[in-house]
């Protein structure tokens, strides 16, 4: 048996290639990813580990961790701590079993390049303080070209750095933290294999003291690093810390902890990608399904009569489904090692071009894990073998008279009436899941919609057979008229056998489906944040970070004064706890109000801000049954209350906190507050002088954004698009094997009609109308699928915009005609390509032995 | 000589000539000589059978005189378009203008109905479609109830008699059958063999036919005998029994030679 089973894939190779390769990329697509985020764990882990070699016990200050991450308010007492001083670090130095102490100043600093605008992205932009030896060397930097910085006015900078902006020692170069800018002399270049630097980041080295006034304050440090003396453990180190320090003001952690923890981190984000790689080989994978299926039925189409035969000669039911389930086995085998093989490629490949995108990447040998060996061959072989399940269970049930029967056998049409009713059923329980789910309230909604897809999904494919001459009605009119004669055979040979028409089309109905609803939920996000941040402002520009981390107390003044500002107000976001809830509050200075926001007032006025009250959100005041006029109780401190009168009461805006109120009336309670943006109005709307004279009064510091209420929007859509991208990138691995797919049943078609292609060759129909035929049968088939795929996507995102819209307020469904129409004319340019090789080959078949009979 | 013989015997004008066609197959060991400088020339408004044992070279001889393959050497004409030399894309206009087809397998396209089969070659030359001939056409086939059923639903004499329909629907100048009855029972085969007839004796069509059976041969105004890839005798007005012996005859010499 295993010998037939041989001889056939040998025999039908060329039929079987398109499977073989759609297995093949599935499986180089599972196996790419796992060698991929092995290798990449390692070389990450690789890298980080040697940075933490000469730390044995690090000692930080919560504060300044926070200050780095957090984005959000702060509460008050969380500014209370003890900090890491000079004493500190005098004491710890002192301690029995430390052999070193380093105090260490590291919080987020950015330079300039020549053109002023910051080098690298914001969140790996850091600073740190120069610690010189004796030698004036620093063991944690090498300097490569220089000297250390000595004082207020220098600096050194990573030699990637130095690289990509050109800068040499001796040139003057701007850097700069939360506040103004400052020019400062560049006097060394130093190497460093801190990852967050090697991974694209900048590291601008001051003197410790400089460090602390720029990124601290004087005499302060974010942490103090322990280096153990040779025979002290890191955990007796640690315990004697924690003997010297009140264990609540900092945080302790070993160098083995720290190594641990990026371990963990590192895992955790590889995870994170892996995971996401492999839904979308998934898919890939169950694409193939469709062609696994399709290849099958066809073949044991056209070895009917072998297969009655191999019948009536006394061969079992069950020998027949084992001889085709062998076959299945056997391209299972070959293609999944070949994937395998392909998958290893595709790991060095990735590998090679994120580190040619981003040269600080870590790289390291390639990683084929065991596990990623058996995995891959296992996926390849139990789709396969499961995807010919149903053809081979088919084929045991061909009658032994079957041999003896003439002619040309008719495709089987049974079992559609089955089949539609079972589709009709999952497809009608999908729907009415996702209905239920979209009119629905709650986390509730969301499950019925994530439960309602799938079935949805599933029904469909199950009735794309049913769908198909319909759907296809509805182009072949068109085709006839535009194409003549091969347009018409081509829309009847497209309805031919509806089944098969269905699994080729529903390769691609996958991926269109994924692609429109992406492309619809995106464009609808984005068109709701454009309108909601559209509608909200009155100012001009808004002034931030571009890391989202606080702004200098001191640059509402500074841009008060620049030419052309007419109004300023810092943008205050505090938590207050209101009637026992914590409620995000937004600040804002009263005067400048109404030049810089634009709210829809129910009741009450604007004005209600300086006189101290504050003004609530419609949708805060039904909930809270309070009105204008109404005093409301706020615990702004620990136990400290204040009752503060409504003032008004305005229509829910996102982009606002549901109580807003003047920052002279938090100023009373919180002096300093989080203050990440600065609203700003000019005397003649937004400009270019405008911009720059805002740029100039912030000391032109390259982290400073100035944005207009456009470049937020931009800014915004570019992130979806991105995503879009990612995504569209790697569902284009679904479509290859879609495309696969379309050239595999028409390959097989072209095959199956041979004998018809011979005779219209014969009665005058030339190549080119041949090629046609085949093409437009292509993208008849092609463009069903999509036209379904979009059809369903559309809907999904429709019912997933109204589930999300109870956290987006305003989220409507906005479906991009442009995006739609673009896919359905890829899908036909897909039914083009792919039809390309099968036409080809139908246009050279020879006349003569195409209709022979014998 | 026997091939000079059947040039000779016809006098009419000529619908389709061969002159000194030789085809061969395959190289050295393989070498197969099919046609062996065959000359013969079908009259306008004939109905001529080409008959001959298995393997004569009766197909191959059809396949060349109707563009459907390439001669090693010779000349083939169809009326007096010269065949040799032809480009694929000349020899398909010519097919689609001036040849009608019959095979032995019905060879129709399942997808369409039998109208549609019918008016195939028309579609595709993108030609009108002669209303009146069509009806006549169809009427003469004995089809006019059956237009709308595709060949699925029609039986094998039904489904021959269409493809009879298509070939002579758009007027070609000759019609060239494979054994068109090959694949049929003996009276739906003489009701294909008749309706031939009639069209060559009604509508004036060329045919010609490839046969091994006498009876069908006994329809022809003529019959040319092949063997061994040459022409190696001609009937005129032949009947079943006529061709039978000559046929016999032939065996006798092959048998003695
Ligand atoms: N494609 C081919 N390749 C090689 N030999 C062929 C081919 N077609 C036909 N022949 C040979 O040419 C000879 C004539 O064949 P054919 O014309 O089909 O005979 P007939 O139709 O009279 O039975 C035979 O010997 C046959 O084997
Ligand atoms: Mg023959």
């Amino acid at each position: 048996m295993y010998r037939t089973a041989l001889r056939n894939v040998l025999a039908h190779k060329g039929r079987l290639l398109m499977t073989a390769l759609a297995v093949m990329l599935g499986t180089a697509f599972v196996a790419g990813t796992l060698v991929f985020s092995d290798t990449m764990g390692q070389a990450m882990s690789n890298s980080f580990s040697k940075s933490y070699s000469d730390v044995s016990v690090q000692v930080s200050d919560h504060r300044v961790g926070n200050l780095n991450h957090n984005d959000g308010a702060q509460t008050p007492d969380q500014k209370k701590r003890e900090t890491l001083n000079d004493a500190t670090l005098k004491d710890l130095t002192a301690l029995p079993g430390v052999e070193r102490a380093r105090g260490v100043v590291y919080a987020f600093t950015g330079v300039a390049d020549k053109k002023g605008n910051l080098v690298g992205e914001a969140w790996s932009a850091r600073g740190a303080n120069f610690v010189p030896d004796g030698s004036g060397q620093d063991p944690r930097y090498p300097i490569a070209q220089g000297r250390g910085p000595k004082t207020a006015g220098e600096v050194a900078l990573n030699q990637q750095a130095a690289d990509k902006t050109g800068y040499h020692v001796g040139d003057k170069i701007r850097v700069a933290g939360n506040g103004a800018a400052e020019d400062v002399t560049l006097v060394g270049v130093f190497t460093t294999d801190d990852p967050q630097v090697t991974s694209g980041g900048t590291l601008v080295l001051m003197d410790t003291a400089t460090a602390q006034q720029r990124m601290l304050e004087p005499g302060r440090y974010s942490s103090i690093v322990l280096t153990a003396k040779p025979g002290t453990s890191e955990s007796a180190l640690l315990d004697a810390v924690r003997a010297k320090l009140p264990a609540d003001s900092v945080s302790l952690e070993t160098g083995q902890q720290l190594k641990d923890d990026q371990a963990k981190m590192v895992a955790d984000s590889v995870k994170g990608t892996k995971t996401m790689l492999l839904v979308f080989a998934g898919i890939s994978l169950f694409v193939g399904i469709f062609i696994i299926v399709n290849t099958f039925t066809m073949l044991i189409a056209q070895r009917l009569k072998e297969l009655a035969l191999l019948r009536a000669v006394g061969a079992g039911r069950a020998q027949v489904t084992k001889s085709v389930l062998v076959e299945a086995l056997l391209i299972g085998v070959l293609s999944s090692a070949a994937g395998l093989l392909a998958g290893v490629g595709i790991g060095a490949g990735m590998q090679s071009l994120i580190h040619s995108m981003n040269e600080g990447m870590p790289t390291g040998s390639l990683v084929i894990a065991p596990v990623t060996v058996v995995t891959t061959v296992i996926v390849g072989i139990v789709v396969t073998v499961l995807s010919a399940l149903f053809p081979a269970i088919r084929a045991s049930r061909i009658p032994p008279v079957a041999a003896m029967s003439a002619g040309d056998l008719p495709s089987t049409q049974r079992g559609l009436v089955i089949r539609n009713a079972i589709g009709a059923v999952i497809a009608g329980g999908g729907i009415a899941l996702i209905l239920a789910g979209a009119f629905g309230k709650g986390a509730g909604a969301r499950a019925m919609l994530e439960i309602g897809a799938p079935f949805t999904l599933i029904g469909v494919f199950v009735l794309l057979p049913l769908l198909s001459r319909p759907v296809v009605a509805l182009v072949g009119p068109l085709l006839g008229k535009v194409f003549g004669t091969p347009g018409k055979l081509a829309r009847l040979n497209a309805v031919r056998n509806p089944r098969r028409t269905a699994s080729t089309a529903a390769a691609l109905t996958i991926g269109l489906t994924l692609v429109t609803a992406l492309t619809v939920i995106g464009s609808s996000v984005t068109t709701t944040v454009t309108k909601m941040v559209s509608g909200s402002m009155n100012a001009d520009y808004v002034v931030s970070m571009a890391n989202g981390h606080e702004l200098s107390r001191d640059l509402p003044g500074l841009i008060a004064k620049a030419n052309g500002v007419t109004a300023v107000s810092p943008v205050a976001n505090v938590m207050w706890t209101v009637d026992g809830e914590d409620r995000a509050v937004t600040g804002l200075d009263a005067a400048a109000f109404d030049q810089l926001v634009k709210i829809d007032l129910n009741s009450g006025s604007t004005g209600a801000l300086k006189q101290g009250q504050i003004l609530v959100n419609d949708e805060y005041a039904a909930k809270h049954n309070v009105a204008q006029g109404s005093t409301v109780k706020i615990e702004v401190a620990e136990g400290k209350t204040a009752d503060v009168t409504v003032g008004g009461v305005f229509q829910r805006n996102d982009s606002l906190s549901p109580i807003i109120a003047a920052n002279a009336l938090i100023d009373q309670y919180e002096p300093d507050a989080y203050v990440n943006e600065i609203m700003v109005k000019g005397a003649n709307g937004p400009s270019a002088e405008l911009k720059q004279s805002i740029k100039d009064a912030t000391g032109r510091n390259p982290v400073i954004e100035v944005l207009t209420e456009k470049d937020m929007v931009d800014q915004f859509s570019r992130i979806i698009t991105t995503a879009l991208n990612i995504m569209y990138g790697l569902l284009g691995m679904a479509v290859i094997v879609a495309v696969l797919g379309v050239i595999n049943t028409l390959a097989m078609s072209v095959f199956e009609r041979k004998r018809e292609i011979g005779m219209l060759r014969a009665i005058g129909l030339d190549r080119r109308g041949i090629k046609r035929m085949v093409r437009l049968e292509s993208v008849v088939i092609s463009v069903f699928g999509a036209l379904v795929g979009v059809g369903l996507g559309v809907f999904l995102a429709w019912a997933a915009t109204r589930v999300l819209s109870s956290d987006l307020k305003g989220l409507t469904t906005v479906i991009p005609y442009g995006s739609v129409l673009l896919f359905l004319a890829l899908a036909a340019l897909v039914g083009i390509v792919a039809a390309l090789w099968p036409a080809r080959r139908a246009s050279r078949m020879d006349i003569l032995s195409s209709i022979k009979t014998d | 000589m026997s091939t000079s013989t059947a040039y000779a015997a016809h006098t009419g004008l000529a619908a389709a000539r061969a002159t000194g066609l030789n085809k061969v197959y395959g190289e050295g060991d393989t070498r197969v000589v099919a046609l062996d400088n065959v000359s013969v020339s079908f009259g306008q408004g004939e109905f001529t059978a080409i008959m001959g044992p298995s393997g004569s070279g009766k197909s191959t001889l059809m396949h060349c005189m109707a563009g459907l393959d390439t001669v090693s050497s010779g000349s083939a004409t169809i009326g007096d378009t010269e065949l040799v030399g032809l480009k694929d894309k000349q020899l398909t206009k010519l097919r689609r203008d001036k040849i009608g087809f019959i095979f032995q397998a019905f060879n129709l396209l399942p997808t369409l109905t039998a109208l549609e089969n019918i008016t195939l070659p028309m579609d595709i030359a993108g030609r009108k479609v002669d209303k009146p001939w069509l009806d006549r056409v169809v009427e003469t086939v004995g089809l006019s109830g059956r237009l709308s059923h595709r060949p699925a639903q029609l039986s094998g004499g039904q489904q021959q008699r269409v493809a009879c329909a298509r070939a002579l629907a758009s007027k070609p100048e000759i019609i060239f059958a494979d054994e068109p009855t090959g694949n049929l029972d003996s009276r739906s085969g003489a009701e294909i063999l008749s309706f031939l007839r009639n069209s060559v004796r009604e509508l004036g069509q060329t045919v010609v036919m490839v046969t091994h059976d006498p009876v069908a041969a006994s329809y022809a105004d003529r019959v040319v005998f092949l063997a061994d890839g040459r022409i190696v005798d001609e009937l005129a007005n032949p009947t079943a029994d006529s061709v039978l012996d000559r046929m016999r005859r032939f065996d006798a010499k092959g048998r003695t030679s």
